[in-house]
């Protein structure tokens, strides 16, 4: 047993040298601040490799796990990942439970991991619509982050770009109709034509209302599965990101992925960078 | 002789072992130098193969572009092209003025039958170019806010669409500017019920109003160099393909009946 488990290890220290070596080229050029990833395939994942569906999720939730390791080795400093969408809840009910308590364990094995990591959590959504337990949990888990800055992850949870959307417009409209009763209440007529300015909703207003405004636009949006859209998924912040998919499942995705989607950044980055600083 | 007080003995001791760091630290400098350049070198070395792998595919791509026009591929013989009611173009703003090029490929659309085209870039050119181009292919109206999405698809000839960045993220502070008078005039119903205010359709129906309306595309095809949507209305693009074609000078009507086809044989869940 201990002659078979010997080889194993010196090729297990041999791949985590190479990646190492490989992620120290890569670092060389110019990195991403910021990767997006849309956890796809688990379903299709545990269909190929004939586990029950539960099991693909479990696969992904690992998956990205690794793939949180990866980025904090290269020094990548935002990653964030669409773990959950709204139009989710219409999948079978078995497999949403199982989704929330995945959830669920992935939010206590991250409560120990920030104990002794300074890994800022956020959970960006409608968490309204989660249970009592996980919306609790999640708040608790993003305040007890919040100061945390080396490394922030965001988990998309009951999240749809067009509901982000729709919602922030709401929270600007509110802000602006409450500021608009005070002044009316407070008859100033002199400042009239400054309130005015005040009153009108910019997009300043509306991106600060927005969920993912804690974190910068994306560097790399990766998609898996081999599909080619965003359905739903942070369109509004992708303006200026290198949209990547890939051919192979969520739980698939490795180190060899992460570079290869990075040295594709790198051919572009001259090409974006002058994009973004054009707007 | 004078016996060594302790400050000049710690002195003459600091001495001796700053003689013997400086060249310790020069040691370590030169290596950190010569690492970095071995690494840079590296990475240079990386990318070339990258970019030798990328022209080996694009040649590939290049010809199997050519049999695909000539009609030699079986598989792209038929397109459902029915399943393309709406279509988006994003061409780089550099690009945007080969007008010549956007006629070209607006001819290779009307021939395969696609009904509505938005066609994109994120400074605008092409919609301050759009008399030009509606002059030089008449084989197309300018699409109306006011056309209702399924009067597009019964239109004879193509409605064609001119987007930029000021009818994605500018547009939707517009209509949020047009849901607060509203709400204003409403006298603030539900604000104080934690409950939502305003529905999807009515952000549609703003967007309209502000003149930013229009169909959420089945397939954007970008045209530039880095797979990057470039500022695309945020409010129309949920489920929409996306492909990219490459930069507009290197078009090719193989490329173009490729990506329709790709699209054909997608099939969505929804989140299901």
């Amino acid at each position: 047993m201990e002659s078979e488990s010997l080889p194993r290890k010196i090729f297990t220290l041999c791949k985590t040298l190479v990646r190492k070596l490989v992620f120290r080229v890569l670092r060389a050029g110019p990195m991403p601040s910021h990767i997006a990833v849309i956890m796809d395939g688990n379903r299709r994942y545990a269909k190929r490799n004939r586990l029950n569906e539960g099991a693909g999720h479990d696969a992904g939730a690992m998956a990205l796990f690794y793939l949180i390791t990866y980025c904090y080795e290269l020094g990548i400093k935002y990653i964030t990942a669409y773990a959950f969408s709204t139009d989710n809840f219409r999948r079978k009910p078995q497999e949403v439970g199982k989704i929330m308590s995945l959830l669920r364990e992935s939010m206590a094995l991250l409560t120990k991991i920030t104990k002794h990591q300074p890994v800022r959590v956020h959970f960006a959504g409608n968490l309204e619509l989660l249970s009592a337990e996980l919306r609790d949990g999640a708040r608790k888990l993003m305040e007890a982050t919040a100061d945390y800055s080396k490394i922030v992850v965001t988990i998309c949870v009951c999240y749809c770009c067009s509901d982000e959307i729709l919602n922030s417009v709401e929270e600007s409209v509110l802000e602006k109709y409450y500021n608009h009763s005070y002044i009316r209440d407070s008859h100033d007529d002199n400042d009239n034509d400054d309130n005015d300015g005040k009153n009108t909703i910019t997009l300043v207003d509306i991106e600060k209302h927005m969920y993912m405004a804690v974190t910068p636009e994306p560097d790399i949006l990766i998609r898996t599965a081999h599909e080619h859209r965003l359905s739903n998924f942070l369109q509004w912040q992708t303006s200026y990101t290198q949209l990547a998919s890939l051919p192979i499942d969520f739980p698939e995705l490795n180190s060899w992925q992460l570079t290869w989607v990075i040295l594709d950044f790198q051919r572009n980055y001259d090409y974006l960078a002058r994009k973004k600083l054009q707007r | 002789m004078k016996s060594l007080t302790p400050p000049l003995l710690r002195c003459l001791c600091l001495n001796r072992s700053m003689d013997f760091i400086r060249p310790k630290r020069m040691l370590y400098f030169w290596i950190d130098k010569i690492r970095n350049v071995l690494l840079r070198l590296s990475w240079h070395l990386v990318h070339s193969i990258i970019n030798l792998c990328y022209f080996t595919t694009g040649m590939v791509h290049a010809l199997e572009s050519h049999l695909i026009s000539r009609g030699l591929l079986r598989k792209y013989k038929s397109l459902h092209i029915s399943k393309i009611r709406y279509l988006a173009i994003v061409i780089e703003s550099e690009d945007a003025c080969r007008t010549s090029n956007v006629i070209e490929l607006l001819q290779w659309l009307a021939a395969l039958g696609i009904k509505h085209v938005s066609l994109y870039d994120n400074e605008g050119l092409l919609k301050k170019s759009k008399d030009i181009i509606l002059e030089k292919f008449d084989g197309a109206v300018l699409f109306q806010d006011t056309h209702e999405n399924n009067v597009l698809l019964d239109q004879p000839r193509m409605t064609l669409e001119f987007v930029s960045f000021y009818d994605g993220k500018e547009a939707v502070a517009r209509a949020a500017n047009v849901l607060l008078m509203k709400y204003i005039k409403s006298g603030g119903i539900g604000s104080n019920q934690g409950e939502q205010i305003f529905t999807e359709s009515q952000m549609s129906e703003a967007l309209k109003t502000v003149g930013s309306g229009g169909p959420e595309p089945d397939l954007l095809l970008i045209y530039g160099p880095a797979r990057c949507h470039l500022g695309f209305p945020a409010w129309r693009m949920r489920y929409t393909e996306i492909q990219h074609m490459g930069p507009l000078t290197c078009m090719t009507y193989g490329s173009l009946i490729k990506a329709i086809y790709r699209f054909t044989t997608v099939r969505q869940n929804y989140g299901k």
